[in-house]
């Protein structure tokens, strides 16, 4: 599969991000030009253009209905885009699709938790393979559910899934972070958590886009505004 | 960076093991179908043993057919709903190796168990003894074909779940299973060679396994990008 073939031949490129002490570190990371979307005839929003650098937050912002999971689940690869090009350091993400979904994390409004599975068995199946008990229990623990661990995810609150969603930016090894409302149910101690997990991220290197309708309080971040389409005449 | 999400086949073979033995009432219904139209049958028409093997073999396998129809249909569904699926389809890795997962799990829940099952209907419906080896062959490959052919129509019907459509989609591609899943027990029963309908069932899995999973990574595909 095509995949396959580009995952073996853009492994050795010197392009790809090589780690953070990399001089690579401020390249710009993911560079989205002109993208849109046309869904039934009608174009999603204004067509997108921003860039995210390593060590970078972006907001997003919009209207409810504005497109913000639709352009998620553009830049995810799951819808394709109707016009405009989406890079990942410098090679548009067709041309080293394996490369960039590797160092992709996203969590949208379905976070991918199984009720039927304990908080311990969500995680460690969203987590990467290598990824050691220890570690899965340090990041239950971090988000408050050491205690819980063991218990059917049905059983939790809202809260308290969205924590086990949230647990995975813990375990995982992505440098790109696409995170859809990620406060959605959280208390405070739960976004101050987040605030303390994505500066951590921003400070290894990593580049976060994330929506929300509250701004965040210990993270620098930059907006970018998604704006209903108008029809140039 | 291999992914346990993406990881493949022993990642989604496990979680979804896992999932039908935590839901173990769900997994019950097909065979429960299964066990009482076969209870049923023998009581509502004649408890004669020589018209019962008669209809048997036909029987047996029209049986199976509509317990992994009545099953398959909740395949993605769940996955679907809970975002499961949109992080199986932004992996990396190709989706096939988890799709066979998926199924492998299914047949391990659906397929085996009424395989297992079909003898104590055999013996209510008086099929003679040789016939019960070539009747769990039978059913263990062509269970499976099922269950891979029905997890297209499952892929293609999303997000809604199946019902008539599914039904409709693949029943056609059910029927050369159904002929040749109830030739093999018919020809044991007949004492002639059941061995060649036995190995188009083999062939049927042969190429099922290869083509299925493309079609259903396609179909999922589609479902998300509507």
């Amino acid at each position: 599969m095509s995949t396959a073939f580009s995952a073996v031949f853009w492994h050795n490129s010197p392009l790809i991000f090589q780690g953070s002490n990399s001089p690579l570190t401020t390249h710009t990371f993911l560079k989205v030009e002109s993208l849109a979307y046309e869904r039934n005839d009608a174009v999603v929003f204004q067509p997108v253009d921003f860039a995210l650098k390593a060590g970078e937050a972006l907001q997003l912002m919009g209207v409810n209905g504005s497109g913000k999971t639709t352009l998620f689940q553009l830049l995810t690869g799951i819808y394709t885009p109707s016009c405009g090009s989406i890079s990942y350091c410098g090679q548009l993400v067709n041309n080293c699709r394996y490369e960039y979904l590797s160092d992709v994390l996203y969590i949208g409004h379905q976070s991918g938790v199984k009720a039927a599975l304990t908080a311990e068995e969500n995680l460690r199946w969203m987590s990467p393979k290598n990824t050691t008990s220890e570690k899965i229990s340090a990041a239950l623990g971090a988000v408050g559910l050491g205690e819980y661990s063991q218990i059917i995810c049905a059983n939790l609150s809202a809260g308290q899934k969205r924590r086990v969603a949230l647990a995975r930016l813990m375990t995982g090894q992505a440098k790109l972070w696409f995170l859809d409302e990620p406060l959605t149910s959280l208390d405070k101690q739960g976004v101050e958590l987040i605030e303390h997990c994505m500066n951590q991220h921003l400070d290894q290197g990593g580049a976060i886009l994330f929506s929300s309708h509250q701004d965040l309080a210990q993270v620098k971040t930059r907006n970018y505004r998604l704006e209903p389409f108008e029809e140039v005449a | 960076m291999a992914n346990n999400l993406s990881g493949g086949f022993k990642a989604f073979l496990y979680r979804d093991l896992l999932l039908a033995i935590r839901d173990r009432g769900d997994l019950s219904k097909p065979l429960m179908f299964f066990l009482l139209v076969a209870v049923m049958v023998p009581l509502a028409i004649a408890p004669e043993a020589n018209k019962l093997s008669a209809i048997a073999p036909g029987l047996i396998w029209i049986l199976a057919l509509l317990a992994t129809l009545l099953s398959i249909e909740r395949l993605f569904s769940e996955d679907y709903a809970d975002g499961s699926l949109e992080q199986l389809l932004i992996s990396p890795n190709m989706l096939m190796m988890p799709i066979l997962g998926k199924i492998t799990a299914h047949w391990l829940v659906i397929g085996l168990p009424l395989t297992l099952l079909s003898p104590v209907i055999a013996i209510w419906f008086s099929l003679p003894i040789s016939a019960m080896v070539p009747m769990m062959l039978s059913l263990a490959l062509g269970t499976a074909v099922l269950s891979l052919v029905g997890a297209v129509g499952a892929a293609l019907t999303l997000p809604r779940q199946g019902g008539v459509l599914l039904a409709l989609l693949v029943m056609p591609l059910y029927m050369p299973v159904l002929i040749f899943g109830s030739a093999t027990i018919q020809s044991a029963v007949d004492g002639l060679n059941w061995l060649a309908p036995l190995a188009m069932l083999a062939a049927f899995l042969a190429i099922a396994t290869v083509l299925c999973p493309l079609a259903i990574s396609a179909g999922l595909r589609i479902a998300k990008n509507g």
